[in-house]
């Protein structure tokens, strides 16, 4: 086991330095140059190539990538042309900040679609099931940015009981219900798609596992309804639970892009759009990096989680 | 000698409600176990042996199965007026059963051992500790080797001859009174079918565990069997004592049934097979089922359905040819020859019984 995680994270590394490679590329590929935007347009030449030189893409591509390996090497990812603050000591609270909206998403979305998803399943093609496929086929088609709007509309412009964004109340005295205030209506934005698409799965894998012989077998024993159903079904859907949560989760990264957008959220989403804005290659680099790094870290932690639930799976 | 029945099942009717309509799958049957024998049922793939079986205890997908008609009777119980709580009770305790596909028939996800554990827990009150020791105990029983290590293994460590013999531990485990083994030995290599085999008459014998022995392999129903149902599109069309079926069968189905069993000493091409094939059962044609395959077909074969027709106290068979206006036709001498086979499988039996 132990031999294993380290052969995995060393496997990982060669990865990670490609997709480094191809972000450097793409983001120094796309259009607009970081000089454009801060400086004035009436600069001499000189002051240009100076601007050039101080953020250091006068240099040729190769170069400037082994310099940023370099010092990624050493922890330092660079400072942000933006801001010219050092990119590491934002980052931490860019993740924070979307870690919470992810964690609170995640955390209504199981508690919902497990439960949902296995009612769903057991009265297959009933009018309950019916209805609760229907509700999250629309949870999945409706457009977050819509839905976003929609519910800030609602909840913050006409009825006033919550606030249209932020993660707290500028100039307030903060706090937990306040805080979480903040977090509800992202959160079923986000929730909507996620939780409508996990119920799909644990619907479907529910189905294939109620027709599985063993159940037959569990149920001609006589064992009680409910023993039947965890003990001997659900326990059997965690592995395809674990592969949708393992894959989706970065994925979440791409939906939370929009709705932190929406709602003004201070995370990892908003910062990239205005990091792409602003042509600041640093920032985008680590965010790329840190999206890049999650991937991986999420699909190790899925392998390790099948050999806990499932037994024919050793390594 | 009377013996009493333990199961009676009478004119049971079952239809499932399908996307292209109604599948008449159990049309009409009857039949009674009784105390400490073994049933066996035969006939073709799709002639409803499994639905009849799995209807007793009330396996078949509710939502889209109707029991239009039927009875069955065990111990002044009609079990399908029994609730599903009810029947939960008799599941396991006094009727169980075993599996065609002993692969897919346990739970990959929990050992072996928790697994035969269970039915103890639940119908026999152990402790979790008590129904270790037992379990164990009936693992050594159905020839399971180092019992104590294997009961913590999974099934993906037990091949597939030993994973049924955990199915058996798991059904015999709180001495059913009735046994239903659905095709036990199918999926299993031939060594391995004998052993099997051979392992439930000896526990059926010790148990005294009436048993409803489904399958294909007339040789084992020779081996097994007290006495034989033959099945037919959804009803049984012979039913007699194992020697009357095999020594004189009055049914043209039985006849080629017999005839298709291959045999040690003949070569392929000698191998018959019933022409065409069973009848489509979201439409069953007027008159006989049979009717259109059986080259001793009656005029009134394809009008009337045949009622069942006594041959003697206990053999019965439904077919136009015991009225006793039929021509009489005698068994083919092909049925005649090929049953010499199974002559010394009957003896060899009737020696064990005698010991
Ligand atoms: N759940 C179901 N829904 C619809 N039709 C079914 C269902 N179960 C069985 N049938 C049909 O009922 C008929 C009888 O099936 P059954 O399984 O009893 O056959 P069998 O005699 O056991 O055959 P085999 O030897 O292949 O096991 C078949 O035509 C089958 O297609
Ligand atoms: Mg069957």
């Amino acid at each position: 086991m132990g031999k294993y995680i380290v052969k995995r994270i060393l496997i990982t590394i060669p990865v990670l330095l490609m997709v480094t490679v191809f972000c450097f590329i793409i983001v120094n590929l796309a259009p607009g140059d970081p000089t454009d935007l801060y400086i004035s347009e009436n600069a001499t030449e000189q002051q240009i190539a100076q601007m050039r030189s101080s953020l250091g893409i006068d240099q040729p591509f190769p170069i400037q990538y082994f310099k940023w390996l370099l010092n990624l090497v050493q922890g330092n990812l660079g400072f942000s042309f933006a801001s010219r603050l050092p990119v590491i000591d934002v980052l931490p609270t860019k993740i924070i900040a979307t870690v919470t909206l992810m964690a609170s998403t995640l955390l209504v979305s199981y508690l919902l679609a497990i439960p949902l998803g296995i009612i769903s399943a057991r009265k297959q093609n009933g009018f309950v099931d019916n209805l609760i496929t229907g509700v999250s086929f629309l949870g999945i088609s409706i457009p977050n940015f819509f839905f976003g709007l929609a519910l800030i509309y609602i909840f913050a412009l006409q009825l006033g009981v919550l606030p249209t964004g932020g993660m707290e109340t500028l100039g307030g005295s903060g706090g937990l219900v306040d805080r979480m205030q903040h977090l509800i209506l992202p959160t079923i934005v986000l929730a909507a798609f996620y939780c409508s698409n996990m119920i799909r799965y644990v619907r479907a894998s529910m189905i294939d596992i109620f027709a599985e012989n063993y159940m037959r077998t569990a149920t001609a024993k006589g064992l009680k309804e409910t023993l039947i159903l965890w003990g001997h079904g659900v326990r059997n859907a965690w592995v395809p639970i674990i592969t949708v949560i393992s894959t989706d989760i970065p994925k979440m990264l791409g939906g939370a892009i929009v709705t932190e957008q929406i709602f003004q959220w201070p995370g990892i989403g908003q910062w990239m759009i205005s990091a792409i804005n602003a042509r600041d290659y640093p920032v985008l680099m680590a965010i790329n990096l840190v999206a890049a790094v999650s991937v991986l870290v999420f699909n190790l932690l899925a392998d390790l989680l099948y050999a806990a639930v499932d037994p024919r799976i050793r390594y | 000698m009377a013996i009493n029945s333990i199961l009676s099942v009478k004119d049971l009717t079952i239809s499932f409600n399908t996307f292209e309509g109604e599948v008449n799958a159990v049309r009409g049957v009857t039949f009674d176990l009784k105390e400490g024998e073994t049933l066996a049922l035969v006939g073709e793939s799709g002639s409803g042996k499994s639905v009849s079986t799995k209807a007793i205890t009330q396996l078949l997908p509710q939502r889209h199965t109707t029991i239009s008609k039927g009875e069955i009777w065990y111990h002044d119980h009609d079990l399908l007026k029994k609730s599903s709580k009810e029947m939960k009770k008799i599941r396991g305790k006094d009727i169980a059963m075993i599996f065609q596909d002993p692969m897919t028939s346990l739970n990959p996800t929990l050992t072996v051992g928790r697994q035969i554990a269970e039915p103890l827990i639940e119908h026999r009150g152990m402790t979790k500790q008590a129904a270790k020791v037992e379990a164990i105990a009936l693992m050594r029983k159905v020839g399971i080797v180092a019992a104590e290590q294997r009961f913590h293994q999974y099934p993906h460590q037990f091949s597939g001859g030993m994973r049924q013999r955990v199915m058996i531990a798991i059904a015999l485990a709180c001495h059913p009174k009735i046994l239903i083994a659905d095709e036990p030995t199918t999926a299993l290599d031939v060594t391995i079918q004998a052993q099997i085999i051979d392992l439930l008459k000896e526990l059926q014998a010790e148990f005294a565990t009436s048993t409803i022995f489904i399958t294909h392999d007339l040789g084992v129903v020779a081996n097994i069997a007290d006495r034989v149902a033959v099945m037919y599109a959804g009803k049984i069309v012979e039913i007699g004592t194992v020697d009357e079926i095999f020594y004189n069968p009055k049914h043209p189905y039985t006849w080629g049934l017999l005839a298709s069993m291959p045999t040690m000493k003949m070569d392929n091409d000698d191998l018959y097979t019933i022409p065409g094939s069973p009848p489509n059962l979201l439409n069953v044609p007027t008159g006989d089922p049979f009717s259109s395959r059986n080259m001793y077909a009656l005029e009134i074969d394809f009008q009337e359905e045949p009622p069942m027709f006594k041959v003697s106290e206990t053999h019965y068979a439904a077919t136009w040819l015991l009225h006793p206006d039929a021509p009489s036709i005698e068994v083919p001498e092909e049925i005649k020859r090929r049953n010499e086979q199974f002559v010394s499988i009957l003896a060899a039996k009737g020696a064990d019984s005698d010991e």
